[in-house]
């Protein structure tokens, strides 16, 4: 068994181990308290011991071995509840081991002013409090979280992400976060102190893996109701089955009341000990999976509310597109060739270093072969690109080769005493309505053509929101963009909806619009610009790398900093909900099988007629008992890699998911139990037991 | 089941559904937040009756105030009732000089009637005067129903409401229900009743000549009433011939009528409609059925209307009919089949043109097997329990369906009003699980599902269940409780498990067999009866006020539809599983039992 959870789900030896001597521990009545339906297990698991002893002294009112063997298979049903709970728990704990390896004190270089020559006093990391400022320079650690006032370094996050190639840190923008317990490689850096200690990324991060913070979600409370209630009225049904069986016993005269061991084990058969025993494992498993997905989530609730999500908010760069536009084709003025087009296009973009012009250079290699040129054995003068000018090129000899947007070029042509051709001027403009970006491309006073720069959707992008759309969630991409090319660029990703020209402003309003209609909204970002809009959103992923305050406005931060993340966090919600509600269904169905093997063994001597209903044709009442309390612990253990790893989520319709799952679940969860109970009775008999 | 059941079923079906839309659409209208034809027409009575009771019709009241509304009103009725009873002696219209009614009686009787279940301890003919039954238990009967539909009214606006503080005006709604719906129908039912023979006098009893003189076994008594005995121990006995009949009479009509419309099932006669004053024809006795079921029927046609989508009211009626349909046949087929300590002997049990065959103890003739099993299963789905035939005759398995269908917790049409919020209930439920299985925060007509309406509807659906196992144990332990029954083994279980079935779910019906005129039954019944009713209605009230105050989730393609096959299909499930879960281990102590024995 623990084999194949082992194999199911990645479970090492030792956090089995472990798991198991929790097992033990968690049978702390105060514990089990907390779960109606386990507490009940415990109280019956005690009884029946209690029965066994009577037994053992000689007044037993069943056979000592029939006590015995149902006793100790109903504390196995709570070790196997509190054994998923321990594994569930077991990943989260040794992570957190790790990151708290990465909390340690060090002495941090503590700056009188924001000034890397200030004078410094050595400080351990302990005492440093919001807004000291502190120098870390290259080996050292950072020794709070914090944000870069001063320099840029490149720093080592794999403790905190995992991932260990070195990201940059800078002052100003929205890479100046930087966390505690990470490492500067290179070059030094001033940090403002943003958080005291105990509150840290680091403290937060360790106390969500652990789950030492654990609260039961709203939704989880609504099933603990739902199930208290069916193991309310398990426990009258039973309770009062007594005085039914004495009665009856009078009534027919003939046979025996039941016994008390058999209405614990029939109560412990019906009550939803399933679902009961790996409720909090599901949760646990459901931040955990999220914890795997790199995403560390601020609570339960916001992985649940997750699964709720009706609007996805996506920025189009990074999540949509790849970060860059990228040239794709060169399209030359009238009379012009090509390949002089391309190889000007290329000069003009050779001391270019933003990913568009490297873009462009790539393209004419591609295309003709052209090899990137020296620009120095030119005697090249490379002209950057101004806010007033609005184009950038190259003047070597008496070329003067320029790129830039369409009325920039056009600004650039007439003061050169020309003009744009009409048909390079269409040219560009259908560009531009195809969504992507013309660059026009002059030498001297003539155009030579236009370039066709691409937002490149990411492979696979359209496919993910249709099935978004089939799972009820509609997808707005957010772009800085003009409506024109939004429009062209949601066309080709699939997005339901775009927000084109989109400032923080517009984004917070378009989020409170959509909650207004009672939908909830979820979102990615980074910048401190994002901030107001994160806080608003129900479900608010940050990026790792993003700003501090980014960072405390969201309810997620991604590690990987990948937006994309955003609909794995929600298949991760949705997931976790579906596996709950996939266990109560097989838990509440597999009491019809529960049934037809007590009740006829129940009331064997009073009503020998009811053998009629023992349709599984167990071996003996008493085997008939046994198996059904076996079955019912048995199956824990062999749902836990289900609680754990959930149920396989696809991106369905309501309906049709609600159809399968039934049909799994639901018919399932009546006929495994027959068979169950049957192939465990047969085992009895071989064994002797029945 | 013979062609010729199947047609009496089917023919009621049909006839049932083509009336759905009609009165639904009329209740929508009575109920409507806005002025239209049917309350202008009534508007001056209306107003009139607001002015005399002091209401003021325009108040909007949250659930609490609308709980405590419906609370005080009914707990008077239960008090008036009571004291009608005590004194009936020296009040007039008491033609035969009845005796003031003993207080464990009349308290049973009261909350009873209030709680529009009906369960007689008492015989009418014999215990009640005509102005208790007019003034008493017909009044009540019209306003135990009118609170069921109020109540029910004020559930759907929860549903209906969006970020309201309000759920309606119990008065309003009460005097809405009597006025418009329950009056005219009533008025309507007991013409055609009367037409057919039914009685409506204020004569005096009638004693006629018998046709055939016949003569009985009488214990003798002495003077302090108890059996005389003889030497060795036996009651002496005497035979006592009877040459004349005491026919009673009475305003029989106008209180059956409202009994079958207001699925209060209290007869006016103790044979109840199996009485031939009470149910003379086939065609009176296809009114009755059809008049239990109208109102039920229509309300889930106006809850569509009311939540803004019929297919909404629809499914919720088509659930009642997947479980109420086979049911019907099983108790059908289960009669028609015939006793089965009888099979194996020289007994032709087969239905031909000369005999009905089946089990025909316990029926009435003019109805037959199918009219009586229809009956049966009519009066047990709905929480009417009028009877037409004995339930404690029919077969085990006959026997087991009406048992069963009150132990759903009378949500299958169950009583007006009180039926469809009771599957409501359910509803909130099986929405809650298949929510889970969609992967989202469960929404029931646009209103989040969340741990309070869990609780509500938790304990709307535990409440009934916990009544009925608790009760029939304290039945069974107690001497007082066991004294009563009639059969030994399982039937008489069943007679017991029937009883406080039939009280818990506030249904009335009698399986018969069980002598419950007793202090320990009137008041073990009462208290089953009350609670039943009353804690479950409130929590119905908080839930809509809970919803209520919601605000409305707009639908997507990720939300359950609630109005498919499939969502009828889990409903159905949640609703027999519940109970069969529940009552599986009682119910193969009694009918489970005695049919499996009674084969062998």
């Amino acid at each position: 068994m623990t084999a194949q959870t082992q194999a199911a789900s990645g479970f090492s030896r030792e956090l089995v181990l472990t798991a198991m001597a929790d097992s033990f521990r968690k049978l702390s009545p105060r514990l089990q308290f907390r779960n109606p339906v386990m507490f009940v297990v415990l109280v019956c698991s005690v009884l029946t011991t209690l029965l066994w002893m009577q037994a053992l002294a000689g007044h037993g009112e069943a056979p000592t071995g029939f006590i015995f063997w149902v006793s100790l298979w109903l504390w196995f049903t709570l070790l196997f509840a509190n054994f998923a709970e321990a594994l569930a728990e077991g990943r989260g704990k040794a992570q957190a081991n790790a990151l708290r390896g990465s909390r340690k004190d060090v002495i941090a270089k503590k700056l009188a002013s924001a000034d890397r020559h200030a004078a410094i006093t050595f400080t351990p990391s302990a005492e440093l409090r919001t807004g000291h400022h502190v120098l870390v320079e290259a080996g050292e650690q950072v020794p709070g979280d914090g944000e870069v006032v001063v320099g840029a370094a490149s720093v080592d996050e794999s403790a905190i992400t995992g991932e260990s190639a070195p990201v940059i840190r800078e002052s100003g923008g929205d890479r100046s976060a930087v966390t505690g317990g990470t490492r500067v490689l290179s070059d030094w850096l001033v940090v403002r102190i943003t958080s005291n200690p105990g509150k840290s990324f680091l403290d937060r991060m360790i106390a969500m893996v652990e789950g030492s913070k654990r609260r039961k979600t709203p939704n989880e409370i609504a099933l603990t109701i739902l199930l208290a209630k069916f193991t309310l009225i398990f426990l009258l049904a039973c309770a009062t089955l007594l005085p039914y069986s004495i009665y009856s016993v009078q009534a027919a005269g003939i046979g025996h009341p039941i016994t008390l061991t058999v209405l614990i084990a029939l109560l412990v058969c019906l009550i939803p000990t399933t679902i009961g025993a790996l409720l909090s494992a599901i949760g646990i498993a459901g931040m955990d999976r999220m914890i795997r997905a790199n995403v560390i989530a601020t609570s339960g609730r916001a992985v649940e509310a997750a699964g709720d999500v009706d609007v996805l908010l996506l920025d189009k760069t990074g999540t949509i597109t790849l970060g860059n536009r990228q040239a794709v084709a060169f399209h030359p003025a009238p009379g012009i060739d090509e390949k002089i087009m391309a190889e000007a296009a290329q000069l003009a973009s050779l001391a270019d270093e933003t990913p568009e012009g490297r873009s462009i250079v790539v393209l004419a290699k591609e295309n003709f072969g052209l090899r990137e040129q020296q620009l120095e054995a030119m005697h090249a003068q490379f002209v950057p690109f101004t806010a007033q000018t609005r184009m950038s090129g190259v003047d070597f000899g008496t070329r003067q080769i320029r790129k830039g947007a369409l009325d920039a070029v056009e600004k650039h042509l007439e003061s050169q005493g020309s003009h744009m051709p009409p048909l390079v001027k269409r040219m560009a403009e259908d560009i531009a309505r195809r969504g992507a970006t013309p660059l026009i491309v002059t030498e001297g006073s003539r155009a030579l053509g236009v370039i066709e720069l691409k937002d490149i959707v990411k492979g696979g992008i359209k496919e993910r929101f249709a099935e978004m759309r089939k799972m009820g969630i509609k997808t707005i991409m957010i772009t800085g963009d003009n409506p024109l090319t939004a429009a062209a660029i949601a066309a080709e990703a699939g997005v339901d909806d775009f927000l084109a020209e989109a400032t923080p402003e517009a984004k917070l309003k378009l989020i409170r619009d959509i909650q207004a209609e009672n939908r909830l909204v979820a979102m990615c970002g980074d910048g401190t610009n994002d901030a107001p809009a994160l806080a608003q959103a129900d479900v608010a992923v940050a990026m790792n790398t993003g700003t501090q305050a980014a960072k405390e406005a969201g309810n997620m931060v991604d590690l990987d900093s990948n937006p994309t993340k955003l609909i794995e966090v929600v298949e991760i919600g949705k997931q976790m909900l579906i596996t709950r509600g996939a266990l109560t269904t097989f838990s509440i169905s597999n009491d019809i099988a529960k049934y037809f093997a007590i009740i006829p063994a129940a009331f064997a001597t009073t009503y020998p007629a009811l053998n009629t209903l023992n349709v599984m044709h167990l071996a003996t009442p008493q085997s008939a008992i046994l198996s059904a309390v076996i079955f019912n612990a048995l199956i824990i253990i062999f749902l836990i890699p289900l609680a754990l790893k959930g149920v396989k989520y696809r991106a369905l319709g309501a309906g049709s998911l609600l159809r399968r799952n039934l049909l799994v679940y639901g018919l399932g969860g009546i006929v495994v139990p027959f068979l169950g109970i049957k192939i465990i009775d047969m085992l009895l008999v071989l064994c002797g037991l029945a | 089941m013979t062609t010729h059941d199947f047609l009496q079923v089917g023919l009621y079906l049909v006839v049932l559904l083509l009336l759905v839309k009609p009165v639904g659409s009329y209740m929508a209208l009575v109920f409507a937040d806005t002025p239209n034809r049917v309350t202008r027409f009534g508007g001056g009575v209306e107003r009139a009756i607001y002015r005399l009771c002091g209401i003021r019709a325009d108040e909007a009241m949250g659930w609490k105030r609308y709980a405590l509304a419906m609370l005080l009103f009914n707990v008077l009725g239960v008090l008036v009732v009571y004291l009608l009873q005590r004194v009936q002696p020296w009040l007039p219209l008491n033609p035969q000089h009845f005796a003031a009614v003993s207080p464990d009686s009349a308290m049973n009787t009261a909350i009873s009637f209030a709680s529009n279940t009906n369960w007689q301890g008492y015989a009418g003919e014999s215990t009640m005067s005509y102005l208790t039954q007019m003034l008493g238990l017909a009044v009540q009967n019209f306003l135990s129903a009118a609170t069921g539909i109020a109540v029910l009214v004020a559930v759907v606006r929860g549903f209906s409401r969006r970020s309201s503080l309000s759920i309606g005006n119990f008065w309003v709604d009460l005097t809405r229900s009597t006025l418009y719906v329950l009056l005219p129908l009533s008025l309507l039912m007991t013409l055609l009743l009367v037409s057919q023979g039914v009685v409506q006098n204020f004569k005096p009893y009638v004693d006629v000549p018998v046709v055939q003189t016949t003569s009985y076994t009488e214990t003798v008594k002495d003077a302090a009433g108890n059996a005389v005995k003889d030497a060795a121990g036996h009651e002496v006995t005497r035979e006592t011939p009877v040459t004349t009949q005491t026919l009673p009479m009475g305003p029989a009509a106008s209180q059956i009528a409202i009994k079958m419309l207001g699925t209060n099932g209290g007869g006016f006669f103790n044979a109840n409609s199996a009485h031939p004053y009470e149910n003379p024809t086939p065609f009176s006795n296809f009114i009755e059925m059809l008049a239990i079921l109208l109102i039920p029927g229509g309300l889930c046609y106006m809850f569509g209307m009311q939540v803004g989508d019929r297919r909404q009211g629809w499914a919720i009626l088509a659930t009642m009919l997947v479980i109420f349909i086979p049911l019907t046949i099983a108790l059908v087929a289960a009669e028609q089949a015939g006793n089965p300590a009888l099979h194996g002997l020289a007994v032709d049990q087969h239905a031909s043109a000369l005999q009905a065959g089946g089990n025909m103890e316990g029926k009435e003739t003019r109805f037959g097997i199918a009219a009586s099993g229809l009956f049966a299963a009519i009066t047990t789905a709905a929480s009417c329990g009028a009877v037409n035939a004995m339930h404690d005759s029919l077969t085990p398995l006959g026997g087991l369906v009406p048992m069963w269908l009150m132990q759903l917790g009378e949500v299958i049409f169950g009583g007006v009003g009180s039926g469809l919020y009771g599957m409501l209930a359910f509803a909130v439920v099986a929405v809650f699980i298949a929510g889970l299985m969609v992967g989202r925060t469960p929404e029931y007509l646009g209103k989040k599902i969340e741990a309070y309406e869990m609780k509500m509807a938790s304990l709307a659906v535990l409440l009934p269940c916990a009544l009925v196992v608790i009760g029939t144990a304290i039945a069974v332990m107690t001497p007082a409780g066991v004294a009563g029954v009639a059969n030994p083994g399982a039937h008489g279980f069943s007679e017991i498990l029937y009883a406080v079935s039939s009280a818990s779910n506030n249904n009335g019906s009698a399986f018969g067999g069980l002598s419950a005129n007793t202090p320990f039954w009137n008041v073990l019944l009462g208290i089953c009866m009350f609670l039943a009713r009353f804690p479950l209605t409130i929590a119905m009230l908080a839930m809509a006020g809970s919803l209520a105050a919601k605000r409305h989730v707009p639908e997507s393609a990720g939300t359950l539809p609630t109005h498919t096959p499939l969502f009828i299909t889990l409903l159905a499930c949640v609703v027999v599983v519940v109970g069969a879960l529940t009552f599986l281990p009682a119910l193969a102590l009694g009918p489970i039992a005695e049919s499996l024995m009674s084969g062998h």
